[in-house]
């Protein structure tokens, strides 16, 4: 690799060609500050418009300064990152920025997590001259079942566009209007709700500043808590476990389970479960129905569509219901594990405990914002009672816990509630990419094959990969299973499927990096995305530990289908546990 | 048939008609009457020269003799010597002030000879829709030649010899870019031609468009030839629609002679051309920005490298040159380029087309060599200024550049002169101002074109220009403190020296050269809240003289907020907190005794 | 029109049209009749060239003089549009400005019909190159 040999502030620094100023600059332990630079390695994305102008740098023989995020070295370059010309053109700029941004730290629900706030406080900024005759750019705040856009706070770092355009391929975002009024919005300014955005959150999680964030239940929570009259149970998402630690300074990848529930429980609600039950319900009924489709299939069926798609991820039903309206009839119809919970304990386990639904509130804990969503769907209502009353995001649990004062770290590490607390590894691993597939596979081998597996490991399912591909024998049928994550991928597998060149049986689509690992709604990564690598393996190791690994193992899954639910793929089961999907295409709006 | 055989053309211009050139008419036509040769000698007064400074001026044709300052009682020496019998009234004759020598043919004259119209060598002489004509002068030549008799190596060597630079502003050298896109391989490139002339006051491109499609037409298939681009594009604003439809027009022409498509003139070169439009955005005139608009995409530039001859168009190697550089290739291919480069400067060869607008008399368009000054451009060519004003500054560059002034006056025009002074050569735009104009008003006009044309993506030109406007204001509507202007300095600087492109880092150029070269003007505006040229409206304090006043209370009726106090026939005060400063009162008062300070 | 073929043929093509008629391809004997050019850029039209151009066609051919009139781009004097540049047979060529419909009449009575120079004639300051 052709190398060359530069001086930055002083120091000799030799690096690969097509190295950018800033890291280079890393390399001799020289942090260039920047603001709306993103790097995230393990997804291909490197983010570097150029448009903030926080980073640029003093380069020799140029006229003048340099933005090092995205200017290349070359050989003999000298470079200042610290002369008072790149002090004063620095502060001068954040100054600028600061003038064009409401002054609410105070109440903004990024204060103290804030890159913006982070770079004023480094850069000492006291006085913004003239902000009486300042104009500010203001726009309507837009706020959706999931996201709250407050573009007063948008600093135009482009990094959410890059995320929904070159990521996602939503194209809900994009930089509209001009010069100072522009910002990046839906088309036309309209409201998210009605665009086409999935709420997967993925803006949300590389937003610098306040203008992208979540719709914020805990306040809601506090009163249904405070409620005598209401019993508030909750289900937490297997991959809130893996990243809840982080946000009380613990390792990435630190498995805090037992604390959670510990402190679930201490801050008043009435029964503490795990979405991971539902996850195994889910295996059960999305499983049969793989094996009813494969079955046809094998024997013939013409009208049978495969390959299969998962449906747990209510940021991908969004897509498809937007963008594939040509495909709805070949996701699994199964609900997800979210959803599924809600309805049984809003039936069966209301009846157990003798509570009237309506006086219910099931509140679910999610790494995702795209849930927030998903329990406001007409589907999932009965008489217009929510299933699922509300959901909150890891952000928020971890918040309210240290607005309720609790000691994480000192919390003993406590079981969950029964019946609907008891899970296996199989749902656990929910929370990872190729996790769902891995946890159908382990069941749908057993029930299909008649025969037990000797390892429940299907390594070839896990990983990283954009999109990964395996095929499993099942006892000497070779089943090919698709995975992707990120909407951008399962695109190009959904047009494979729209082409007829898919050779899948089953397809796994997890909207976020990662699988829910890698949500909207999880505490920010702020670009390191070796954090989500962190969380995957601690998914691995809960999946490990436990005693019990396969769903229809599942002792408590058991008894419900033998007390309720009768047999998977039931009539009950059908209108508890599936639903239908909608025709999302908006109207196209005439100016 | 008149029996006309000589007429005396007298200069009527302002210049003249204030040194009595209607007298010298008036004699003139009257020594004719007198000799009997009212049938065969005509007195006809003309427009203006441009010649001003040595006015009154006759000019005699069919002979083109030309006489300066011509007093009235030279009217009979010229009717008896040069009329009568045919001989020159020597002592009249120009004499050229630099070599002395004398002139009898007024086509000899160095004035005569200021404007080198190369790139406007066929604008008002053809037709532009009719592709014969520009046949008739040589037209398509060039492309013959460099297809039959040269190879692209060659043809980008005569460019880069010539010294032809980037006429939109860049100033890079055109041989240099043509090359480097030369130089990089791909399955295609591409050859754009950036029209857009976003500059206000700018015209220069649209008349070459208007008057002459095909010069740019061949140059551009010619840059195809040379940089190996089978395809070319015009990216024109949508707000130049007679352009458009000359361009449409002469691409259709040239398509149906096999001069663009397959196989041009015989050789197995092809090479045709596509329109785009523009959607009213000056910064899609920055290349990147334009490419990016070409594709579909917002129009904003992106950072270079990669350069646009790297990678461009569709990710392809692109030659993005200006409408007036292509209008000089053919002729440099024909004529050669020891020809080319003998006109000009050391450092920028041939010349430049100028659109002279604001307080001047001829305003127009102009081709001049470069190194000639900006007194020769704006006293000679130009006419001087409207009305016998005094000048105050010239702002080149358009809202890129800085103000020239009446130091600045001498310095040869060139892309290296003009920055050195803190301005810049720009598109070619050229805006006079006199004593009425206001330098901070001027800066202000500018900032806000510049601040509604920002694309928005970088901080400094998106969030800076505006606070620099806003400043501007605070300064017009007398709020103005010292510290302001060391801070439209350092903000102007910052902006400067951090903005993605172009737009961003020559925006302040205007507020910062005004500053520098009318410091007391600011002052004035900021310390004295006065405005010296009488344009902030702010500034201004309506006031009643009270000799004048006679009580008859017109303008206390015509106030529209009330502000005028005072009996009936008693003298009248407006009360300046109250003032909106519209007028109305002056207009009203048949005493002058409203007056403005 | 038919394809030109190679650089020979577009030379002769040049030599016939500068042969044949100075204006391009009208008519043949262009030195003999009259010449009459106007301005029609943008700036032109804008103050009344086209309706100058129209009249100007119509009177010449109304009282039966036989002259070329053709467009042209746009000649530098844009202070004093509309323009007009006249040829006579044997003369030098002769702008003028402001040429509105009585202006145009004033040309084709006295200068065209009679070689009379009315006012306004906008002195050239440039030479026209030529091939």
């Amino acid at each position: 690799m052709e190398t060359v040999k530069l001086t930055i502030d002083q120091k000799a620094v030799e690096v690969s060609v097509g190295t950018s100023i800033l890291k280079a600059a890393r390399r001799v332990g020289i942090e260039i500050p920047t603001l709306c630079y993103m790097h995230l390695e393990d997804l291909n994305i490197e983010h570097k418009p150029g448009g903030c102008r926080i980073c640029v740098v003093e380069v020799q023989g140029r006229r003048n300064l340099a933005p090092s995020c995205a200017t290349d070295v070359a050989e003999g370059m000298v470079v200042n990152t610290h002369s008072i010309r790149v002090l004063n053109a620095r502060k001068t700029v954040l100054e600028l920025i600061l003038s064009d941004h409401p002054k609410d730290c105070l109440t903004c629900a990024k204060s103290g997590n804030c890159d913006l706030q982070n770079m004023a406080i480094k850069m000492g900024i006291r006085e913004i001259h003239n902000q009486d005759i300042a104009a500010m750019s203001t726009y309507r705040t837009d706020f959706s079942p999931a996201i709250i856009r407050d573009m007063n706070k948008c600093i135009m770092c482009r990094r959410c566009e890059t995320m929904c355009n070159e990521f996602q391929t939503v194209g809900a975002l994009s930089a509209i209007n001009r010069g100072f009024m522009s910002v990046v919005a839906p088309a036309f300014e309209m409201d998210l709700e009605d665009s086409v955005c999935t709420y997967c959150g993925q803006c949300v999680a590389v937003c610098p500043t306040g203008a992208l964030t979540e719709v914020d239940h805990t306040n809601r929570l506090i009163r249904d808590l405070s409620n005598p009259a209401k019993t508030v149970i909750v289900q937490t998402a297997p991959a809130v476990r893996a990243a809840l630690g982080e946000m009380f300074d613990m390792e990435p990848g630190t498995l805090v389970t037992g604390k959670m529930v510990a402190a679930l429980r201490r801050m008043g609600f009435k029964y503490v479960f795990d979405t991971d039950f539902a996850a195994d319900l889910t295996i059960m009924e999305e499983g049969s129905e793989v094996l009813d489709r494969l079955s046809r299939h094998l024997k013939g069926d013409k009208s049978v569509k495969l390959p299969i798609l998962t449906s747990c991820c209510p940021g991908w039903v969004n897509f498809f219901e937007s963008q594939f309206t040509d495909m709805l009839d070949i996701p699994s119809t199964a609900r997800s594990p979210q959803q599924m919970f809600g309805s049984i304990a809003k039936t069966y386990f209301a009846d157990k405990i003798s509570v009237k639904r309506e006086d219910l509130v099931v509140v679910s804990i999610m790494p995702c914002l795209a849930k927030k969503y998903e329990c406001t769907r007409d589907e999932f209502k009965v008489n217009g009672n929510p299933d699922v009353d509300y959901s909150i995001s890891t952000r928020e649990l971890a918040n309210l816990i240290k607005q309720a004062n609790i000691e994480f770290h000192s919390l003993p590490d406590e079981e969950f509630d029964l019946p609907l607390g008891e899970s296996t590894g199989a749902g656990v691993i929910f929370g990872a990419t190729g996790g769902v597939i891995e946890a159908a596979i382990r069941t749908a081998y057993e029930l299909f094959t008649k025969k037990k597996l000797d390892s429940v490991d299907f390594k070839a399912l896990r990983g990283m990969e954009g999109i990964r591909e395996a095929t499993i024998d099942f006892n000497g049928l070779p089943i090919k299973i698709g995975i992707a994550h990120g909407l951008g991928r399962a695109r190009k597998l959904l047009e494979d499927i729209r082409s007829g060149k898919s050779q899948y049986h089953a397809i796994e689509i997890m909207a976020c990096p990662g699988g829910c690992i890698g949500g909207g709604g999880q505490p920010l990564h702020h670009g390191n995305s070796e954090i989500i690598m962190k969380r995957m393996e601690a998914i691995y190791r809960e999946d490990k530990n436990k005693p019990i690994r396969k769903s229809h193992e599942n002792p408590y899954i058991v008894k419900l289908y033998e007390e309720f639910l009768g047999k998977p793929l039931s009539e009950k089961s059908h209108k508890l546990l599936h639903t239908h999907y909608v025709d999302k295409r908006k109207k196209i709006i005439y100016i | 048939m008149s029996e006309y055989t000589i007429h005396l053309l007298v200069c009527g211009g302002t210049g003249c008609k204030s040194r009595t050139s209607h007298a010298v008419a008036g004699n003139l036509k009257a020594e004719i009457k007198n000799q009997g040769l009212s049938d065969v000698a005509q007195v006809v007064i003309t427009g203006c020269f441009g010649f001003c400074e040595k006015g009154p001026i006759v000019k005699i044709i069919p002979e083109n003799t030309f006489y300066t300052q011509v007093k009235p009682e030279d009217a009979k020496e010229i009717v008896e010597e040069h009329v009568v019998k045919g001989r020159r009234v020597q002592r009249l004759l120009y004499k050229d002030t630099k070599t002395e020598k004398i002139v009898t043919d007024a086509r000899e004259m160095e004035r005569y000879k200021k404007q080198v119209r190369i790139a406007l060598r066929n604008c008002g002489v053809i037709n532009p829709e009719n592709i014969d004509e520009y046949i008739a002068r040589q037209g398509y030549e060039a492309l013959g030649r460099v297809l039959t008799e040269m190879d692209p190596q060659q043809t980008i060597d005569i460019i880069k010899k010539s010294g032809l630079r980037g006429r939109g502003g860049g100033g890079f050298s055109t041989g240099t870019k043509w090359e480097l896109t030369f130089r990089n391989k791909a399955d295609q490139k591409y050859v754009v031609c950036n029209a857009d002339e976003g500059d206000p006051g700018a015209f220069m491109d649209r008349s070459i468009l208007e008057g002459d499609p095909h010069s740019v037409i061949e140059a551009m298939a010619i840059a195809g030839y040379s940089t190996g681009a089978s395809e070319g594009l015009v990216y024109i604003r949508a707000e130049y629609p007679l352009a458009i439809e000359r361009l449409k027009g002469a691409i259709k022409q040239a398509r149906e002679y096999g001069l663009l498509g397959k196989n041009i003139l015989g050789t197995d070169f092809s090479f045709d051309i596509d329109l785009r439009y523009g959607a009213g955005a000056f910064v899609c005139g920055e290349e990147t920005a334009l490419i990016h608009s070409m594709e579909g995409k917002r129009g904003e530039p992106t950072m270079k490298p990669p350069f646009p001859s790297v990678a461009g168009y569709l990710g392809k190697p692109t030659t993005v040159s200006n409408v007036e550089t292509f209008a000089n290739v053919p002729p440099i291919l024909l004529k050669g380029h020891e020809w080319f480069s003998s006109i000009g400067t050391e450092k920028s060869k041939g010349t430049k087309v100028f659109a002279l607008a604001g307080k001047i008399n001829n305003v127009g368009l102009i081709e001049v060599p470069m190194g000639i000054t900006l007194r020769e451009v704006i006293f000679e060519i130009g006419g001087g200024i409207k009305g016998g004003k005094q000048f105050k500054a010239v702002q080149t560059g358009g809202p890129s550049g800085g103000c020239l002034t009446e130091k600045h006056l001498d310095i040869p025009i060139d892309y290296d002169n003009l920055i050195a002074a803190g301005s810049m050569m720009g598109s070619g735009g050229m805006i006079v101002m006199d004593e009425d104009d206001c330098m901070v008003d001027m800066a202000k006009f500018f900032l806000e074109f510049t601040v509604d044309e920002s694309c928005g993506k970088c901080t400094p030109c998106r969030i800076g220009n505006k606070r620099l406007f806003e400043l501007l204001e605070k300064i017009a509507i007398g709020n103005g403190i010292p510290e302001d202007i060391e801070r439209l300095i350092n903000l102007g600087n910052v902006i400067k020296d951090t903005s993605l492109c172009g737009l961003g880092q020559s925006s302040p150029n205007p507020v910062l050269a005004m500053i520098k070269n009318f410091p007391r003007e600011y002052d004035a505006h900021v310390l004295d809240k006065k405005c010296p040229a009488g344009v902030c409206k702010a500034l201004m304090v309506y006031e009643i003289i009270a000799e004048n006043c006679v009580g008859c209370t017109a303008c206390a009726r015509a106030c529209p907020v009330g502000a005028i106090t005072g009996e009936r026939k008693e003298v009248h005060t407006i009360d300046t907190g109250l003032c909106i400063k519209c007028g109305a009162c002056m207009d009203r008062c048949k005493f002058n005794a409203v007056i403005v300070k | 029109m038919a394809k030109i073929k190679n650089l020979a043929d577009l030379r002769k093509l040049k030599d016939q049209l500068q042969s044949g008629t100075k204006s391009g391809g009208k008519s043949e004997h262009a030195e003999e009749l009259v010449q009459v050019k106007i301005a029609m850029a943008t700036c032109s039209i804008a103050s009344g060239a086209r309706e100058t151009m129209n009249y100007l066609v119509d009177e010449l051919e109304k009282r039966n003089i036989d002259a070329v009139v053709t467009q042209t781009g746009c000649m530098g004097y844009c202070y004093a549009e509309p323009t007009v540049e006249v040829k006579l047979p044997g003369r030098e060529s002769i702008v003028f400005g402001y040429v509105d419909h009585q202006k145009a009449d004033e040309i084709i009575e006295k200068y065209i019909k009679n070689a009379i120079l009315p006012e306004g004639i906008i002195p050239v300051n440039y030479q026209k190159i030529n091939e």
